[in-house]
């Protein structure tokens, strides 16, 4: 076995080419479980896996797969392909690299919940991906992987692919069905979950390209082999998302439980110009700013060693690496402008708040504010909290509460005494 | 049934098949798409081609064209340079980036060179942070990304489109 468990496209050349996919154990897994097992067991299995949801939430994958109801049908599935946060990669060097996995993935979670008809949801700017993504699944159908009747067994599956066309919000599970439905991307309020009342009303599983893509080999090796990775609470591999002030800069797929101080020195080769690090965002914008003092580069990127020691979520694991040059006022002000622009105007607090945040930083770099609003700045993003239907609002607030708190010299600098 | 569907028949019967016949809406953001794929805009006749074909009305199409930024409801360069400059880029440079390339091509941020064959344009995150400065070229009813940029790179990428486009009229 090679290197990796993902990213297997580094370890044998031309894995986006079917044949060369099919004799690196490829449709394995799929063969075995349309075949021999009944869909409650491939559930089963992955719910003994432990795999949780690598878009972020980190919710166990099997268990989200029990929650379709069996008296409400068609059942589908959507992959969600809408990779859009500052700081996130992998999904695009997955669906580029190693197609067949996630869609034998993909594959493995409609047999499982009895779907006949899955979508892909890419954002729009992934049109060269969906083109290709469109190819393959042709191959499948070629093959006889796809269509009716599949491998002489009496399951159907339809893959299409959906281009989204410019909208983080859609990212969010309810807004990406809304979006795939022809609507605006904008969030449903929940209950009902998507696993209830989804794409056209009717159940619906939405997982991340990543989650898809371990399940193959879940499947074809079994839950205790892929437990022997990454730690009790999360176990497995994962893709970290490197990028900021690093010298090689990249998705690195490590066992969960890797430390900040193995991804960033060994993995990442250290800062740019060997300078000082500062402080780490560990999913992406949305991040807290964390101070990157030797406590935190020890801490474990697993579930909840992240919450524990650092009180910051793992995410997606997309860390943005932040040096001593980096001024928190200049990275809020990114961060704001960036959630002010997605924000999907929905709820009131997040429309306004962004608006206004995006404001005052505006005006704070401009060397035009006083320290008052500093404090304004920290009370509208309070404001924010817990008052919107999605976490885009929530996720705006985080890194403009943490760097104040923690940074509020670089923000005294832009203000007049 | 109308002069869009016309013109692209059997794409939007391919369009129309990957959805639940009673499910047609869903195909509005692939028909905005299909409709801006001459021009590089969405031109106004084309909402209500799009609202008849997805069976719902030619406000709601508008509003979705205006929701989503990949649509555009009003003419520019043949060819959109759209730069990214969230977080991980600037950390990489592509604030300055975006500003020589504008310089080199005299324009300001959101401007279209004289020659009516590149607008400018900062954006949101395109998920390439490990490769920037970046950008995505919009144009021909394609969108394609260009990775790991320094100036004289994109400027070599410029030209090159330049002598193509020369070489098109000429033909």
């Amino acid at each position: 076995m090679g290197k990796y468990i993902l990213l297997r496209h580094r370890d044998v050349p031309g894995m986006d080419d079917l044949k060369v996919y099919q004799a690196n154990d490829g449709f394995v897994a799929f063969e075995k479980a349309v075949k021999s097992m009944q869909p409650a067991d491939v559930t089963l299995e992955v719910k003994n896996s432990g795999l949780r949801g690598r878009g972020g939430a980190g919710f166990p994958t099997g268990i989200k797969w029990g929650f379709l109801p069996n008296n409400s049908w068609p059942h589908y599935v959507v992959a969600n392909a809408d990779e859009s946060e500052p700081g996130t990669f992998k999904d695009r060097e997955i669906m580029e690299g190693n197609p067949f996995q996630f869609l034998e993935g993909l594959m493995l979670a409609c047999y499982a919940v009895q779907a006949n008809q899955a979508y892909i949801y890419l954002r729009g700017e992934f049109w060269q991906v969906a083109a290709r993504l469109d190819e393959k699944i042709k191959d499948l159908e070629d093959a006889g992987y796809l269509g009716e009747k599949i491998l002489g067994t009496d399951y159907s599956l339809k893959i299409n692919t959906h281009l989204g066309a410019g909208a983080y919000i859609c990212g969010e599970e309810t807004a990406l069905l809304e979006s795939l439905e022809g609507r605006l991307g904008q969030p449903r309020l929940r209950p009902p979950f998507p696993a209830v009342v989804g794409l056209y009303g009717k159940p619906t599983l939405i997982n991340n390209v990543e989650t898809l893509t371990n399940l193959p080999m879940i499947i074809q090796k079994g839950a205790d082999w892929y437990r022997s990775f990454g730690t009790e609470q999360s176990p497995g591999v994962k893709i970290f998302s490197l990028s900021g002030c690093v010298k090689k800069p990249g998705n690195y797929e490590l066992p969960l439980g890797v430390t900040y101080q193995e991804l960033i020195f060994e993995h990442g080769g250290g800062i740019v110009n060997d300078n000082k690090i500062k402080a780490v965002m560990s999913a992406g914008a949305s991040s807290d700013v964390v101070i990157a003092d030797d406590f935190c580069l020890q801490t474990p990127l697993a579930y909840e060693t992240c919450m524990e020691r650092i009180k910051a979520p793992l995410g997606s694991a997309s860390v943005i690496i932040l040096d001593e040059t980096v001024n928190m006022a200049w990275l809020v002000s990114k961060t704001v402008n960036f959630f002010k622009h997605e924000s999907c105007g929905k709820c009131t607090p997040c429309r306004e708040g962004t608006f206004w945040m995006n404001s005052l930083t505006k005006h704070m770099l401009a060397n035009e504010s006083s320290s008052e609003d500093i404090d304004l700045l920290r009370s509208v993003a309070l404001q924010i909290q817990g008052k919107c239907l999605c976490a885009l609002g929530e996720f705006s607030t985080m890194a403009v509460v943490t760097a104040v708190d923690r940074f509020r010299a670089d923000f005294e600098t832009h203000v007049r005494s | 049934m109308n002069k869009l569907y016309n013109k692209y028949e059997k794409e939007i019967q391919g369009i129309l098949g990957r959805y639940p016949d009673e499910q047609k809406r869903s195909a509005v953001m692939p028909l905005l798409f299909l409709a801006q794929r001459d021009t590089g805009y969405v031109p106004t006749e084309a909402l209500s081609d799009i609202a008849e074909i997805a069976g719902i009305s030619e406000t709601d199409v508008a509003s979705i064209m205006g929701f989503y930024t990949l649509f555009h409801a009003e003419p520019a360069g043949r060819f959109r340079i759209q730069i990214c400059t969230d977080l991980p880029c600037a950390l990489r440079g592509s604030e300055s980036y975006l500003e020589q390339i504008c310089e080199i091509l005299g324009v300001k941020e959101g401007e279209t060179t004289a020659d009516g064959l590149f607008t400018v344009e900062a954006v949101k995150c395109l998920a390439a942070c490990h490769r920037a400065p970046m950008f995505q070229l919009q144009g021909d009813g394609e969108i394609k990304y260009y990775e790991n940029q320094s100036v004289e790179i994109t400027m070599q990428i410029v030209e090159e489109i330049r002598r193509k486009v020369a070489t098109e009229k000429e033909a």
